[in-house]
């Protein structure tokens, strides 16, 4: 006997949230299905729209006005730019307080960990004071055993990039020494904690290996690790005891602000009532007349069926697991859907790194209702796809990537939603 | 050459063919060092020392491939939770990679006449202990309970003193389904059952995995399970059976777990050749079954016992409409505060409790969210790690506290022994709730 739900969204990225938050706020029983518990851990945490168009390397200081221009496959062509915006406006209600940039259309440009500049709509408020729009000199201060953040080439970066302000980068050592390679979680923790060591607290000893640093700047920023369950509270405590302005830099996986901003969407999943199940994969279905029946869950060698009304898919792309290939053919992973693919695959990637790879634009082609199509032909009347699933968008070039979830997550997740 | 006639004359092929029985080559080559499984990692949150689970799985592997390194003796620490194979984003087997390594730095390194070897020897081989003490209950219980044996325990063997020994149970569950009329009588209620049920030629049998803790000391959850089941019309039979093998994985003793394995495949493969399916009320006995034996042994049939094996509330939410069931339900109820074993999130069970009562009048049920007990089977049953073990626990213990429930409700019966010891709230299991919902109401 099949478990029963109105929706059932795959996936449990933000395009999968924003879908299930969507369904489930039109009334639908809905469930979110994830196979690992964990996936934004790899996000930096910020929200891009559209930094820039196709073939324009200027960053896009509106990115709704760019959008009318996109090409017909884009996905925000599909949805339109209100679609862009009502998925904005559910990211804002269910993110709260926690996240900056909702008061204006235009983007707001943040320092990288490498230090360039990335054009994003919005930003955690623990990066808010870094903007790059914000004249003030900066500090950058890197630990000398967090690998990931090296502060005085990020400094030399923006420099390069002509940033409206100076900036510098200095080196401390953290307050308490760690195993070697031990992940930013663990500098995090001690600074939640503020345990006691030589001279002082965790938080006192590096706020004054700071202070020896800094000169007339008025903020600094950090690699993201000033803590886990109380990063306000650390924050907050550097500031006063700095004098300054305090940031965090968006550093790579495991990312604190990704993992806090998956927490957040989460609890607003679960506030809307949607029902979550994690740690097994969908791997198969069934389909009758061109509708889906049920998908079928592995769980650890049985299956166990799941049904309902309406399906989103948002599994993610090439690289989230949502897209599979082989030497011959890429296709959707769960139900075998069609992928545009060069027939020979040494076409699939360009010989130079930073070229243009036909990879990167792998997934599904959709209908204007996001339905995945092969060539014109819808493929399961109740079937949505939300996300990367969905191809004909460079989302690492463009700097699209939350933008097309939670626009495409807002209509797939509605609709089927007012379906049921 | 050209692309097009470098592709007509090259096609690489795969270096390392699928994985084949215990070849942890194809999962360390998976790890991209990500670090998500360190954020998950109970033991790294408390013990700066321990170095996370990505050094104990990959890393360890690598470092130990041509020999001339040994395994860091760390790898003790780590409690086996498997909390990491949920959370890491690229199916890197890092309960098995540690399963491993574990057994081979206790085979190997481990000093085979310390103290703390003939402790873990006997921890791991609970269910011999548990026979023993049962056969006298009574005075099992008064000797475990007394000062002097608890003092005796800490100082000759390392058990922590500031915990008791749970109880015997004054007849064992396998005694009572005797005394009952065993698989016989099981058959015969089912069949009644079916036959009000109007599911007349309807064939519902399985075997139910009880494993130790459920015969010698929570004897009431595995007999609400058998009325419950019953009263579905499930008829039950409960073969003879050794220990899952969970406390002998954690203390590294592969050897003797592949034994009880061996001794259990056997015998559950038959039933499943018969038609039966698979259920266990432990979320660790369930996943020795369905995860840890195929990951680690090429046992004939092993892979045919882990796909029918079933948490007990999962195979009801699977197999039956518990919702409507529980429709019409008026249960009588203290408040509750559920918290999902590790083990039983690993198996991907953990939401099904929660969101069977959330519409059940009567039924008021709380989460402590996503957080480890720290007791861990037998990790905080050693002096040594007690500290570490409360610690985790300490995030759980609060949930409870702030929790309007004063009532625990868990599936796992080590992690309800820490909940006992750190909240002193009585602790249930599902299936009293269920047995409580569907039978008596």
């Amino acid at each position: 006997m099949a478990i029963e739900d109105d929706v059932l969204v795959i996936g449990g990225g933000i395009a999968g949230l924003s879908s299930a938050i969507a369904a489930a706020e039109t009334g639908a029983r809905t469930r979110l299905i994830t196979h690992k518990q964990s996936t934004l851990g790899n996000a930096s945490g910020l929200v891009d729209v559209l930094g820039y168009a196709p073939d324009d390397d200027t960053p896009r200081a509106d990115p709704y006005d760019a959008i009318a221009q996109l090409p017909a496959e884009h996905p925000y062509s599909k949805v339109g730019a209100d679609a862009v915006r009502e998925g904005l406006a559910l990211f804002d209600d269910a993110v709260g307080d926690r996240y900056r940039g909702s008061h204006s259309a235009a983007n707001a440009l943040v320092p990288t960990h490498a230090g360039s500049v990335k054009p994003t709509a919005r930003y955690p408020r623990s990066t808010a004071p870094g903007l790059v729009s914000d004249d003030r000199d900066m500090l950058l201060v890197g630990i000398d055993s967090v690998t990931g953040f090296d502060a005085p080439m990020a400094a030399d970066h923006l420099s390069a990039v002509g940033v409206p302000f100076d900036v510098r980068g200095e080196t401390v050592r953290f307050p308490k020494s760690f195993p070697q390679d031990a992940d930013v979680t663990r500098y995090a923790r001690a600074l939640d904690r503020d345990e006691s060591v030589d001279d002082g607290t965790v938080r006192e000893v590096l706020a004054d290996r700071v202070e020896a640093v800094l000169e007339d700047e008025r903020r600094v920023g950090f690699p993201a690790m000033l803590g886990d369950s109380r990063h306000e509270a650390v924050r907050t405590e550097l500031q006063d005891r700095l004098g300054v302005d305090v940031f965090e830099v968006p550093t790579g996986p495991p990312s604190l602000p990704g993992l806090r901003l998956e927490d957040a969407l989460y609890d607003a999943a679960e506030d809307a009532g949607v029902r979550i199940t994690s740690g097994n994969p969908i791997v198969d279905f069934d389909a009758d007349g061109g509708r889906v029946q049920q998908v079928l869950m592995d769980r650890l060698g049985s299956e166990v069926a799941y049904e309902a009304q309406q399906y989103v898919l948002a599994t993610g792309g090439p690289v989230g697991g949502g897209i599979e290939s082989d030497r011959d053919v890429v296709e959707e992973s769960i139900f075998g859907l069609p992928v545009e693919h060069p027939e020979d695959r040494y076409e699939w990637f360009d010989d130079d790194v930073w070229g243009d790879h036909a990879y990167t634009e792998f997934g599904v082609s959709v209908d204007d209702d996001l339905r995945p199509v092969a060539g014109e032909e819808v493929q399961f009347e109740n079937l949505r796809a939300a996300g990367n699933v969905i191809g004909g968008y460079d989302f690492a070039t463009e700097k699209s990537g939350c933008g097309v979830s939670l626009a495409t997550g807002y209509v797939a997740g509605s609709e089927a939603g007012e379906l049921t | 050459m050209s692309k097009q006639a470098e592709s007509e004359t090259f096609d690489p092929v795969d270096l390392f063919p699928d994985a084949t029985d215990m070849d942890l080559r194809p999962g360390v080559d998976k790890c991209d060092k990500n670090g998500n499984c360190e954020t998950v990692c109970p033991v790294a949150e408390v013990n700066e020392d321990f170095p996370g689970p990505k050094f104990q799985g990959p890393e360890q592997w690598r470092l130990t491939r041509k020999g001339d390194i040994e395994f860091d003796e760390s790898v003790d620490k780590c409690l086996n939770c498997m909390r990491c194979d949920t959370a890491c984003t690229n199916d890197v087997p890092l309960g098995q990679m540690h399963n491993v390594a574990r057994a081979n730095y206790v085979k190997n390194q481990k000093n085979h006449a310390s103290r703390e070897y003939l402790r873990n020897k006997m921890l791991a081989n609970y269910g011999t202990l548990g026979k023993l003490g049962s056969m006298m209950p009574r005075i099992s219980n008064a000797v475990f309970g007394l000062g002097a044996t608890r003092w005796l325990n800490e100082k000759l063997l390392g058990f922590p003193s500031e915990r008791s020994f749970p109880d015997f149970a004054t007849q064992t569950f396998r005694g009572w389904w005797s005394d009952r009329g065993g698989d016989a009588t099981s058959a015969e209620r089912a069949r009644e059952a079916r036959e009000a049920r109007g599911e007349t030629g309807v064939d519902k049998k399985i075997a139910f995995f009880h494993g130790c803790y459920a015969n010698y000391h929570q004897t009431e959850v595995a007999k609400s399970m058998v009325r419950l089941y019953e009263s579905l019309g499930y008829e039950i039979v409960v073969p003879e059976q050794s220990c899952c093998g969970t406390p002998m994985f954690a203390n590294g003793m592969l050897d003797d777990a592949r034994g009880v394995a061996e001794e259990n495949v056997d015998t559950f493969g038959s039933l499943v050749e018969d038609g039966y399916d698979l259920v266990a009320t432990c979320t660790s006995c369930s996943m020795a079954l369905r995860k840890e034996y195929p990951e680690l042994f090429d046992i004939d049939g092993v892979e045919e016992v882990a796909s029918h094996m079933f948490d007990a509330v999962e195979y009801l939410r699977v197999n039956e409409d518990l919702e409507a069931e529980l429709a019409g339900a008026d249960v009588d109820f203290p408040a509750m505060t559920y918290h999902a074993p590790c083990h039983g999130e690993v198996m991907g069970v953990e939401g099904i409790v929660t969101e069977l009562f959330a519409d059940v009048d009567g039924v008021e049920l709380d989460d402590t969210g996503d957080v480890c007990c720290g007791l861990a089977g037998t990790y905080g049953w050693k002096d040594e790690k007690y500290d570490d073990s409360m610690e985790i626990g300490a995030e759980m213990f609060e949930a409870f506290e702030e929790a309007p429930g004063e009532v625990a409700l868990t599936e796992c019966p080590m992690c309800s022994a820490q909940i006992e010891h750190g909240t002193g709230y009585e602790v249930r299991h599902p299936m009293e709730l269920l047995e409580t919902a569907l039978v008596e109401s």
